[in-house]
């Protein structure tokens, strides 16, 4: 009975969308395509019909080979009529079709006729559609024409043949170089976008060749250059010429830096913004080149137009990172855009802010997230929750209210990217701020009752496992996680069993009645599950105490490298002898190339890691140094440094190197990649000159037996030094090695060998290297501690700085200590400054250091350092090295 | 298609309906290497902007690292596509000589059946703003005269036009002056 009323409906709707392609299907329109083979041709019609057929295409419809053979013939056909409308639209459909090679002879001849016709629009469009079907045995033929065209008076013309001209030249780039004199001269045209055109082809032509861009761009920042399009190539290449040429000159200026300058005040918003951003882009920018930059973006974020607002203000957020004090100057009008209607806006406006706010400032934003979060992408909600992760480290005291926003927003709904990166910033705040960990476990225990991913739950549960116990009251625990026993699948519930077990190992009054939930969990249906609890009842049974067996099982990971693990499985053949695990190499072969491709990015942990503790790579590091014998009485070692490259990016050869410090030793790992695939290195050494490092002696030299193509391998060479103090020197390496030809075809490596060096960047031990960041929740709790004997105080003229963000910042790279509750910040146009640091100085004698700065002048600052330590003698070392430093 | 260096590249300009259907597309970039991958991607950036007002002034956002702009005028939503470190600028005034291009050849009447009426204007339109992702023209006048130029060309004698291609050009030249 519904009939009438369906059909009603689809009566109307045809009114209201009434479309000419109503009902339009290709067999249809591919009969209608015979009109092109009227001896009379009706260009109206033929036009019509080429309509519909790239309308089909343009709605996804394909058309088979022999369709579009078809079509493509009969369209050739149409060359015989004059009128223009239809031969635009036979262009048209040509480029969509694509012909295949030898379909395209056919209409060479006509569209080369056109190519030299006296009608501007059919050479412009001719020689586009020719270049785009062409293969490199014609282009030779139309060479001629091309190049005529490039300067054609028509800018029509002309930007038809440089475009086309960019898109040959990746197919065949010696053809197209052969243009450079006509490109060259269209550079200078008059017309706008064949100025543009023609810069970006000539830049192309010529962009392996360093010294022709740098001339290139001489000229042009001399000259005018009309089209604000053109103008912003310029731009680029400019900042390209000013990366790659590295140096500041002698005066301290940049160059170019003033062409771009001048660029932030052209009449076009385009190059404005474009100059802007290459400006903040610019390698190791200083204030004072950001400020005119910074200047024009704040105005464009009062802009009415969102694109404006948009641009200027992600430009901003990325120089919040490097540079937060740059931009604290537009923080009143960013605060404005929290409320913008584009969404994607406030969110960069809310990141930045979090970024260079102060902690009176972190209420009232957590207030004005919390009402737009539901409204964006899960994308921008990350980066919400990473803003606000850093946000809790720099200001610990205010753990509370983010660590409720946090959990708060874990409630809601969201995909699991999102839901990772919540969960991640809680483990971390638990692990970073000891006043947040019960509030943070319960948090996460309230969200595994109610978590669609396995995978985070099965994380929770372990982290659980470690923390739990060892919180005041764990037995609260137990109900969340035995509750998983129940109601999940066997992968979590496989977890919840482990966790229980190791509630049961390390609380003594709660084993009895883990004893009993881990026997229920006896009868389950998974024998993974199962399997566990049996295991766990008979390690951890009998009424002994639990010995330090069962611990370590339960605890201790495992000191193999899981990869040689595997191998060593796979070699193990079945027989009488059974697999022994201790057989099992704990040498690293090689490291993931993943971890050299991002140097300098810190470990941010998370769920992976271990949770409390040192973190994932020094404990890393920490194995694979134990694991060598030659180190093994050594101790554990005090800090490993960040990677120091010791070589330029992209050389033959790539080193960099970890400093660990040990209480009487220092261990170079310089880590090698070979980046040649003809080459087999062995016998690879580094010889280091302590020449210049008086109070070190090398002791031991652990060579790489070999370093083939992109495997990267460690070689090890360790030092005494005078025990516990902050020993500095300096250190010049040379790589030595014998270098074997590679046959790349078989893989195999030539007898004999070459001996060979290389030689590596210096590298210095510093005294920053011997103290460890570690920062404290509350700066004056931990001060007012601390025995005020200890104190050491003095006063330093630093001398004339940059500003006093500057010299806060020497200060803090030279001792290496953490800045708490971020003071690292220095407020705009401040005359005063105090910074409190906090560390571990080698020995594990813990350190604070209260600076305060001051102006003295115009330029000259000044700054009073107190100490306080747990040893008098640190207190007395750390000022030893402000003032030698 | 090959990557352009430093030189700004579009990555698709978009006209929807309503309900986000194409009334023309054009891609440059194989990002989107197959149909089925192009329409998600249309749904995806439809229902993410739809809900906006880029009635006034264009709008912009961040998608799956593509900076897209827009701009919405009757039934019809105007999208430009670009690579994440695109200049927003340049993006917004390739849109812009778009969305004026149209709004001249459909002589102010932009709605989704004026477009697909004169769906051989807008392709050639789409033909005249980018070619292969490289930016050809951006001001919106020019564009729609190079659309339309065809018309009024003096080489071709003008017995061989018809009567009603006449008259269009009559009435094309008549609305740019008053628009102009």
């Amino acid at each position: 009975m519904a009939q009438p009323l369906i059909k009603k409906d689809d009566d109307r709707d045809d009114e209201d969308n009434y479309s000419p392609f109503l009902g339009i299907e290709k067999g249809a329109v591919l009969q209608e395509a015979r009109v092109f083979n009227d001896p009379q041709l009706d260009a109206r019609r033929c036009s019509q019909v080429i309509t519909k057929l790239l309308y089909l295409l343009n709605q996804g419809e394909t058309f088979t080979k022999v369709e579009a053979t078809e079509v493509f013939f009969s369209v050739t056909k149409l060359f015989q009529s004059r009128d223009l409308g239809l031969r635009r639209m036979v262009y048209l459909i040509i480029k969509e079709l694509s012909p295949s090679a030898d379909e395209v002879i056919i209409v060479t001849s006509s569209l080369m006729k056109d190519m030299n016709s006296k009608t501007d629009m059919y050479r412009a469009n001719a020689i586009r559609v020719l270049c785009r079907i062409t293969d490199g045995t014609l282009l030779t033929q139309i060479e001629r024409y091309l190049k005529q065209a490039i300067v054609d008076k028509n800018p029509v013309v002309a930007s038809a043949a440089l475009v086309s001209g960019i898109h040959l030249l990746q197919t065949n780039p010696e053809i197209v170089k052969r243009w450079s004199n006509e490109v060259q001269e269209a550079v200078q045209s008059r017309a706008a976008l064949v100025q543009f055109h023609a810069l970006a082809l000539l830049h192309q032509i010529r962009q392996n060749d360093r010294l022709a861009v740098s001339k290139l761009v001489t000229s042009l920042t001399r000259g005018s250059v009309r089209s604000p399009l053109a103008q912003c190539l310029l731009i680029r290449y400019t900042s390209q010429v000013i990366r790659e040429s590295g140096n500041i000159t002698q005066s301290g200026e940049r160059p170019f830096y003033d062409f771009l300058e001048s660029c932030l005040r052209h009449k076009s918003e385009m190059v404005i913004f474009e100059a802007a951003k290459a400006i903040t882009d610019l390698n190791g920018v200083t204030s004072r080149e950001l400020t005119p930059a910074i200047t024009v973006l704040q105005l464009f974020l009062s802009s009415s137009k969102p694109v404006l607002r948009f641009a200027a203000v992600r430009t901003l957020n990325k120089v919040a990172m490097t540079h937060p004090m740059a931009v604290t100057n537009c923080n009143i009008d960013m605060e404005s855009l929290i409320s913008d209607q584009n969404r994607s806006i406030a969110t960069l406006a809310i990141t930045t802010l979090l970024k260079t706010g102060n902690e009176s400032s972190v209420d009232r934003l957590m207030k004005q997230i919390t009402n737009f979060m539901s409204d964006i992408a899960d994308e921008f909600k990350i980066v919400v929750v990473e803003a606000i992760r850093s946000l809790c480290l720099k200001f610990p005291l205010k753990y509370r209210s983010l660590m409720n926003f946090l959990s708060n927003i874990l409630r809601e709904e969201g995909g699991f990217d999102y839901k990772k990166a919540i969960v991640d910033s809680i483990v971390i705040l638990i692990r970073d701020i000891p006043d947040a960990k019960e509030s943070g476990l319960l948090h996460l225990c309230e969200f595994i009752e109610d978590c669609e991913f396995t995978y985070l739950s099965t994380q929770i549960l372990h982290f659980l496992g470690i923390e739990g116990p060892k919180t005041l009251d764990p037995s609260k625990y137990i109900r969340y996680i035995y509750n998983r026993v129940h109601l999940e699948n066997a992968t979590v519930r496989a977890s919840a069993v482990s966790t229980l077990a190791k509630f049961g190992a390390s609380v003594d009054g709660l084993k009895p009645r883990i004893f009993v939930l881990l026997r229920r969990c006896l009868f389950d249906s998974d024998d993974e599950v199962r399997d566990r609890a049996t295991l766990y009842l008979n390690t951890l049974g009998g009424d002994t105490e639990i010995d330090n067996d069962a611990k370590d099982f339960l605890f201790g990971s495992l000191d193999i490298p899981l990869v040689n693990l595997e191998t060593s499985l796979k070699k193990y053949e079945p027989s009488e002898e059974a697999f022994d695990i201790n057989l099992v190499p704990k040498e690293v072969k090689s490291q993931p190339l993943a971890e050299k491709k991002a140097p300098g990015k810190k470990p941010t942990g998370g769920l992976g890691a271990p949770p409390s503790g040192p973190p994932s790579t020094v404990d890393s590091y920490e194995k694979q140094l134990l694991s060598i014998p030659e180190f093994a009485n050594f101790g554990k070692p005090f800090k490993s440094s960040a990677p120091v490259e010791l070589t330029e990016a992209e050389t033959e050869y790539a080193v960099n190197v970890v400093k660990h410090i040990f209480d009487t030793h220092v261990v170079f790992q310089y880590n090698c990649t070979n980046t040649i695939p003809e080459q087999l290195l062995e016998d690879v050494i580094v010889v280091v000159d302590a020449s210049e490092a008086e109070e070190f002696s090398q002791v031991i030299s652990k060579p790489l037996r070999s370093l083939p193509y992109d495997s990267p391998g460690q070689i090890f060479v360790a030092f005494e030094k005078p025990e516990g103090l902050p020993t500095s020197g300096k250190f010049s390496n040379i790589l030595r090695f014998i270098v074997k030809e590679v046959d790349p075809t078989s893989g195999e490596a030539e007898d004999d060998g070459v001996e060979d060096e290389y030689q590596l960047e210096d590298l210095e031990v510093v005294a920053a290297d011997y103290i460890l960041k570690v920062g404290v929740s509350n700066f004056r709790n931990a001060w007012e501690s601390m025995d005020p004997d200890s104190e050491r105080v003095d006063e330093y003229g630093l001398g004339p700085r940059e500003g006093l963000s500057e010299a806060v910042n020497t200060v803090i790279t030279l001792l290496g200590m953490q800045p708490c509750e971020g003071t690292e910040v220095v407020p705009p146009n401040s005359r005063s400054h105090t910074c409190l640091l906090s560390g571990v100085f080698i020995g594990g004698v813990k350190v604070l250091v209260r600076l305060s700065f001051g102006l003295d002048g115009a330029k000259d600052v000044a700054m009073k350092l107190a100490v306080r330590s747990d040893d008098v003698t640190v207190s007395d070392a750390i000022h030893e090295i402000v003032a030698s430093g | 298609m090959a990557p352009n260096g430093l030189c700004p590249s579009i990555k698709n300009i978009l006209l929807l309906d309503s309900e986000g259907k194409r009334v023309a597309v054009k891609y440059y970039s194989d990002d989107w290497p197959t149909n089925s991958s192009k329409l998600a991607f249309e749904k995806f950036v439809f229902t993410k902007a739809v809900k906006t007002n880029a009635r006034t002034e264009a709008e912009i956002t961040l998608l799956e690292n593509n900076i897209v702009v827009y701009k919405f005028v009757q039934d019809l939503h105007f999208f430009v596509t670009g690579g994440d470190d695109e200049n927003e600028l340049t993006l917004s005034s390739v849109l812009q000589g778009f969305f004026d291009a149209v709004t001249l050849l459909l002589r102010s009447n932009v709605d989704k059946s004026e477009a697909l009426e004169n769906l051989d204007l807008i392709l050639l339109c789409l033909d005249e703003i980018v070619d292969g992702g490289i930016i050809l023209e951006t001001n919106g006048p020019l564009i729609a005269e190079k659309v339309t130029s065809h018309n009024m060309d003096a080489d071709a004698p003008l017995s061989e036009q018809t009567l009603t291609q006449a008259w269009a050009t009559a009435r094309d030249t008549f609305t740019r002056t008053l628009l102009t």
